[in-house]
């Protein structure tokens, strides 16, 4: 490395005299609007520093926190949807169907309820799971109007509320009330009535047992009963597979889904809103 | 220290061809007054490019009530553009991708033809520092005045002058940042409300953006977007051939150079240039034309007036720089008679892309309906099972109703064996669901269709939408799936 500092013949500027394999660099200053810049930046950093909270432990001069402002933010959200809020808490529900403004707020405001408190269960757009009712088909457990899908949200259904819907199917294997025999008929008897293929003998026989176990609550034809949350057996839906195995499972272990009430964790408008958006899903009677 | 011979001692030549270094520090150009016809011409197109954009914004066109009334306007809050008598919505923003491909075609054309005329004359980079410079010779003087200033000592008069000059220079930027939100909102309300400070935060962003942008790029960076800013000298080198008419200095009539000497006769051999340099004095972007074609050029053909001003005086013949190709010149120089060959397969093949693609434009733009149609199927859930066995499908069709009246259309669904087919609320009457339109709005229709399940037999299906008008016609067709249980 040489430390002489020559002249560069084409520029007639000076090199910084360093030399690498025989590669000299020439010293060329920085152009002043980049140094200015730079010094400009360095100036603006030390500012800010002082203005905004930049270290640790040391807010800045105009005691900003981005935690406040989305609280502000939020609040400045709420405060705007409050009239629309406030009008949907004070009318009957019918009535908020009746008004397409305050029907489309409703809609979306149900959504992001729903999204965020059902769709866990219930899937998105109300999808449904095994175990969990499908919202936008045409069958009900509890009852598909705007009354009985208030009902069934704002109290629940086995739950800790006093006014949740209950009812208990008994568990005519697991305690000994019909023999595998008669489980076995009366499975069949439930498949003829859904119109799937099965054992005839079996079915008939199958008949008898469920006239005299079942039909109180799920009736003769099998069509159900909302009053008891007894589901329809003569359709195509199944909530908790309609296989051979899967109803033997059912009538051995019984049945009995819970969903958590939800008055007093959601406000009175959400629990509107969320009504008029599942029954809104395509299934509303 | 090695001592250098005065040979390296000496400056660089200006403008030799031969590779330079990648950066140098700016030499600041003075640019001489000029008269001439290429200087009227850039006059003329100056005048008129500053006149559309500072007084586009404010031409009124009326669209009856509701519509504003401004014939160029970018609404970008409501999402429409108006031309004159169109009306683009968002999702037509393929007629600016038309556009862009137009203007890059005709560039291509234009270059192939004459060289950069875009650059010389209507580039706004070339608009705007030909503007300043006007004013710079306004107020400072011409060319040796100006020198003779930047190298004067700061005094009372130097200070008034460069004052005055960035004064006018700011002036005309903040008009031109002005000029530009206009064209986004209706222009006699955003200039009001400009100056009484009620418009909005980013209306003044926009504005003083726009103001330096010009201040900065016009007064002081000047040729150096050219040169160094710009990709397009970059690649002109491909659109120009042997054939296109350029700013050219004629060599073999020129050459060899020799000053004019009084009483002296010109030694044998000495060419027409008489080494004045009034062609380098002129140039925009400092540059000696006479080294031949160059990136730098923008070909302005300023030296053109400059030179012919001086053959005027000299009486020697005119245009010893003139717009000409190198072939023709290749032939000249060699005596014979030449042409220029303006249809080449270049050019052809630039005139034709240039037609098509205005055809296409014209065809679009004339076949262009007031009905748009987009069916969107719903995913959550993707299907439904029905009590009674059937599946249900949801779909969300959206109908653009681009006319300025209300308008009813009727909806069918076909394609499926006994489909069901209702609005997600009521029932439709006849199979037909009816939809009332309102202008100049997107009317949201939310459809269930609903067929039986051995109809799917496991795999997806195509279910059509027909959207018709109130005399029958179909207005559009929509092929969408249609979505069961594996069997």
């Amino acid at each position: 490395m040489a430390a002489d500092r020559e002249r560069d013949i084409v520029t007639g500027k000076s090199t910084t005299g360093h030399e690498w394999d025989g590669i000299r660099e020439l010293d060329t200053p920085l152009p002043s609007w980049w140094l200015y810049t730079f010094y400009a930046s360095i100036l603006f950093a030390v500012i800010w520093c002082v203005l905004y909270p930049a270290i640790p432990g040391i807010d800045g001069l105009l005691g900003h926190t981005n935690r406040r402002d989305l609280a502000e933010t939020v609040k400045a959200a709420t405060d705007a949807q409050a009239p629309m809020v406030d009008r949907i808490r004070a009318l009957p529900i019918e009535e908020v169907r009746k008004d397409p403004k305050l029907l489309a707020f409703a809609r979306t405001g149900g959504r992001a309820a729903f999204n965020n408190n059902c769709a866990a269960c219930h899937q998105v757009g109300g999808a449904g799971a095994r175990g969990f009712p499908n919202l936008a088909d045409d069958d009900w457990l509890w009852g598909g109007t705007l009354a009985d899908i208030e009902q069934t949200i704002r109290y629940g259904i086995r739950s800790e509320h006093d006014k949740a819907r209950m009812s208990l199917m008994p568990r005519f294997g697991a305690d000994g009330m019909l023999t595998p025999a008669q489980i076995d008929d009366v499975v069949e008897h439930v498949l003829a009535l859904s119109r799937q293929p099965h054992d005839q003998a079996k079915a008939a026989r199958g008949a008898a047992v469920f006239a005299e176990q079942c039909a109180a609550c799920h009736q003769k034809d099998g069509s159900g009963n909302r009053e008891l949350g007894a589901p329809a057996l003569n359709d195509q839906i199944w909530l908790y597979g309609g296989t051979r195995g899967a109803i033997r499972d059912s009538v051995f272990n019984a049945r009995g889904g819970v969903m958590p009430n939800w008055e007093g964790r959601l406000d009175e408008a959400t629990i509107k809103m969320l009504t008029i958006y599942v029954h809104g899903l395509g299934g509303g009677k | 220290m090695k001592a250098l011979s005065p040979q390296e001692r000496a400056a660089p030549p200006t403008n030799v061809s031969a590779p330079g270094p990648l950066y140098a520090s700016r030499v600041k150009v003075y640019p001489k007054r000029v008269a001439g016809t290429w200087r009227r011409v850039k006059w003329v197109i100056l005048t008129v490019c500053l006149t559309v954009y500072y007084g586009g914004a404010w031409l009124r066109w009326d669209r009856g009530p509701g519509a504003p009334d401004q014939a160029l306007l970018i609404d970008m809050s409501a999402g429409r553009a108006y031309f004159f008598n169109i009306e683009i919505w968002p999702q037509e923003v393929y007629y600016i991708t038309g556009l862009l491909v137009l203007a890059a075609v005709g560039l291509f054309f234009v270059t192939s033809l004459f060289g950069r005329v875009w650059c010389g004359y209507v580039c706004p980079q070339t608009v705007w520092t030909d503007l300043f410079m006007l004013v710079e010779r306004w107020i400072q003087g011409d060319r040796s005045a100006r020198i003779r200033l930047d190298k004067a000592p700061w005094n009372a008069r130097k200070i008034a002058l460069k004052t005055a000059t960035h004064a006018a220079w700011l002036l005309i930027a903040a008009a031109t940042g002005g000029a530009w939100v206009l064209y986004f909102d209706d222009a006699p309300t955003v200039a009001r409300q400009f100056f009484a400070g009620e418009s909005t935060t980013g209306v003044y962003f926009f504005v003083g953006l726009f103001t330096t942008t010009t201040y900065l790029l016009a007064g002081w960076a000047r040729e150096q977007v050219c040169t160094y800013m710009c990709p397009w000298p970059r690649f002109q080198a491909a659109m120009l051939d042997e054939h296109s008419a350029a700013v050219t200095y004629r060599a073999w009539r020129g050459e060899v150079r020799g000053p004019i000497r009084k009483n002296v006769e010109p030694a044998p051999g000495t060419g027409d240039c008489i080494d004045c340099k009034a062609c380098v004095y002129v140039c925009p972007t400092g540059i000696d034309i006479r080294d031949g074609l160059q990136m730098s050029c923008i070909g302005c053909g300023l030296c053109i007036d400059a030179c012919n001003e001086i053959m005027g005086k000299v009486d020697r013949a005119p245009n010893l720089i003139a717009w000409t190709s190198i072939a023709y010149e290749a032939e000249r120089a060699q005596g014979r008679p030449a042409r220029y060959r303006f249809v080449r397969p270049r050019t052809i093949l630039y005139a034709a892309l240039l037609t098509l693609v205005a055809a296409v434009m014209v065809v679009a733009l004339a076949l262009r309906t007031t009905v748009e149609v987009n069916v969107l199927r719903d995913r959550m859930p993707q299907f439904v099972l029905l009590a009674d066995g059937a599946v249900r499908n949801g779909y969300t069709v959206k109908i653009l109703n681009k006319a300025r009246q209300p308008r009813s259309f009727r909806i069918q669904a076909t394609g499926l064996a006994d489909l069901v087919m209702s609005p997600a609320e009521g029932e439709a009457s006849d199979g037909v669901v009816t939809v009332l339109a309102k202008p100049d709005s997107i009317e949201t229709v939310a459809l269930f269709v609903k067929v039986r399940r051995t109809v799917l037999d496991g795999a997806n299906k195509t279910v059509t939408f027909r959207v018709l008008d109130t005399e029958g016609r179909v207005v559009a067709r929509r092929d969408t799936v249609f979505v069961g249980p594996a069997r």
